[in-house]
């Protein structure tokens, strides 16, 4: 029996052995950009010239972190990525905010209050996920001009809230199809208002999927570039297309640790989201592909 | 008053009138859920459906900087196909979606077997896959430039290494450039297309695998033979989402290639940006949009309907 059990032991810790190589060889593959991006950023140009990607940083200092947030030239200005990354975040936290509220309103009908082609508006929303944007750039463009909002917080704001509210309204809609009609029912019989079964009973049980949409919205208006590139121009713009003509500037000597100092200021906040909230990440990820 | 308000709900949803004449008030309240889903309902309408009629106009009209609402016919299609760089486009687009499709589709499977196995630390490793996902394709695109750099990125380490006449080029050589785009486009998807996976897998029933193993079945033939078979739907929505992907795939080119070297790396989305927003060209801007919808649509719409006219199997 002994004998007879020994090999195929062998075998299967040989096979478990070439599992965790490889998960660990892929894990590797994954981190190489991070681990570059951060150990470049914190080497001198004379360093980068000289060494070679994986070699460490000998003098590690934060002067192209400095020279990323408040000096270098995107275009013809030179002050950093500062003011664009507060660019970013004052469109997109009302941007978020506003089409999440949106969503959940609407997924909140379109489950409790279904009426005759409710379901239909729904399909035809859908389709929303599914267009590439180049199709309507042009004559959002037009738009935002005669609106007067072009080129401007406000303009940004409505072009995500707009875009985003599919997915949102999905999240929501997906969400809710779970919650009991039971539930509100009742209530209704209680006769209890739209409004109220709504703050009363549907919001606070929505915690989680308030959190799933604000992550993935945040994520994708923080991280959009198309909308950003199209619809603003000089000072306004968001720090993604501040990023790119950063890394694309060519006056003088090309400063790579510098690029990479200003790609992780840009990547710093959904990074972070990532970090403290990646299940709710995930979860956004995965519920948008199942229809999206 | 909750009896009144109970009745007309009830009313309402009968859709015949049992009270004579409800109050303004509980009128509104019936109508309200259809009020508060207009907005977005009139959003969908015109800033989708909308756009894409107005889009299909510029489409036929000889606008170059201004709009100009006169028809043109298809003299803009006939200008976007006789034109060499939409066709290096779509060959690039089809180069990069067909290789990056494949390529995520592969390893997400891969990966997804491998953490399948009662991974100890799988959630971190996971989370480790999964971390791209979070980055813009810009910083995406700009951290391979680096990476990729002709003389200072991997063809450095490489010389480092002792191979001393390694040559990696591909961001300045032209054949190559789209597939710097394939590369870092994986790096940043695959870890995705391995959490649908990986959830596919963890729905399947364990006790179909038990019978096939006590039937004296080999791990490789029941992930042959079951479980990838069964992981259908799951392919079928990472397809949809890559190709998706790719076809939209604009900030990743403009940060990794800018389309370069020379036009070497286009694809319609930066086509379609050049045309319609720095070369005043609106017309074959609208007719380039026009076709990337189209592309959408012709690869999406055969295989949807392929999907849900197959009979679900329980």
């Amino acid at each position: 029996m002994a004998e007879l059990s020994q090999p195929r032991d062998t075998g299967r810790l040989i096979g478990r052995v070439i599992v965790y190589g490889l998960l660990v060889l892929v894990c590797v593959y994954y981190l190489m950009p991070l681990f570059v991006m951060v150990t470049t950023s914190l080497k001198s140009l004379d360093e980068i010239r000289a060494g070679n990607l994986l070699s460490l940083p000998q003098d590690p200092n934060l002067d192209a972190w400095g020279k990323a947030w408040s000096s270098a030239c995107t275009g013809i200005q030179c002050e950093g990525l500062a003011g664009f990354f507060w660019n970013s975040v004052s469109f997109v936290v009302p941007a978020v905010l506003i089409s999440t509220l949106i969503g959940a309103v609407n997924g909140y009908v379109l489950t409790m209050w279904r009426f005759r082609g409710s379901d239909l508006l729904f399909g035809m929303l859908m389709i929303g996920c599914f267009i590439p944007f180049q199709v309507v750039l042009l004559p959002m463009a037009r738009t935002l001009g005669a609106m007067g909002i072009a080129n401007s917080t406000t303009g940004l704001v409505f072009v995500h809230v707009v875009y985003g509210l599919a997915f949102t309204t999905l999240f929501f809609r997906n969400y809710y199809v779970t919650i009991p009609d039971e539930l509100v029912k009742a209530a209704k019989i209680d006769g209890a208002g739209f409004w109220l079964i709504f703050r009363r009973i549907i919001l606070p049980l929505s915690a989680p999927i308030i959190v799933v949409s604000i992550i993935w919205q945040f994520t994708q208006v923080w991280n959009d570039f198309l909308f950003g590139v199209v619809f603003s121009s000089g000072d306004r713009q968001p720090i993604t297309v501040a990023l790119n003509n950063l890394v694309n500037t060519s006056t003088g000597v090309k400063e790579y640790n510098v690029d990479m100092a200003a790609a992780i200021i840009a990547a710093l906040p959904t990074l972070f989201v990532y970090v403290v909230a990646g299940k709710y990440f995930v979860r956004g990820l995965t519920a948008g592909a199942v229809k999206g | 008053m909750d009896l009144t308000a109970q009745r007309v709900t009830l009313a309402g949803d009968a859709g015949a009138g049992a009270e004579a004449k409800p109050r303004l008030a509980d009128r509104i309240d019936a109508w309200l859920p259809k009020i508060v889903l207009a907005p977005t309902f009139v959003c969908a309408l015109v800033f989708i459906y909308g756009y894409i009629l107005w889009t299909a106009v510029l489409s036929v009209t000889p606008s170059r900087m201004l709009p100009k609402y006169e028809f043109a016919g298809i003299v803009q299609y006939e200008a976007l196909f006789g034109n060499e760089r939409w066709w290096l486009a779509l060959k690039n687009l089809a180069l990069f979606g067909g290789t990056f499709v494949l390529v995520c589709l592969a390893v997400g499977l891969l990966l997804a077997i491998l953490l399948d196995q009662k991974i100890r630390g799988e959630g971190f490793i996971r989370s480790i896959y999964l971390y791209p996902m979070a980055l813009s394709f810009i910083v995406t695109g700009t951290a391979w430039k680096w990476i990729l750099n002709p003389e200072l990125g991997i063809e450095r380490l490489l010389h480092d290494w002792g191979f001393e006449n390694a040559r990696f080029d591909w961001l300045i050589d032209p054949e190559m450039a789209i597939y710097t785009v394939v590369v870092a486009a994986v790096w940043q998807s695959s870890g995705f297309v391995m959490a649908l996976f990986l959830a596919g897998l963890r729905g399947i029933d364990d006790s179909i695998i038990k019978a096939a193993q006590v039937d004296g079945a080999s791990m490789p033939t029941i992930y042959r033979r079951i479980i990838i078979p069964s992981l259908r739907p799951v392919f079928f929505s990472s397809f949809m989402i890559l190709t998706h992907i790719a076809v939209k795939s604009f900030d990743l080119v403009m940060a990794l290639t800018n389309g370069g070297p020379g036009f070497a790396s286009d694809v319609p989305a930066t086509f379609m940006y050049a045309f319609a927003f720095t070369r005043n060209q609106i017309g074959l801007g609208a007719a380039s949009a026009m076709m990337m919808l189209m592309i959408v649509v012709a690869v999406i719409v055969p295989f949807m309907y392929s999907e849900l006219r197959r009979p679900r199997n329980g």
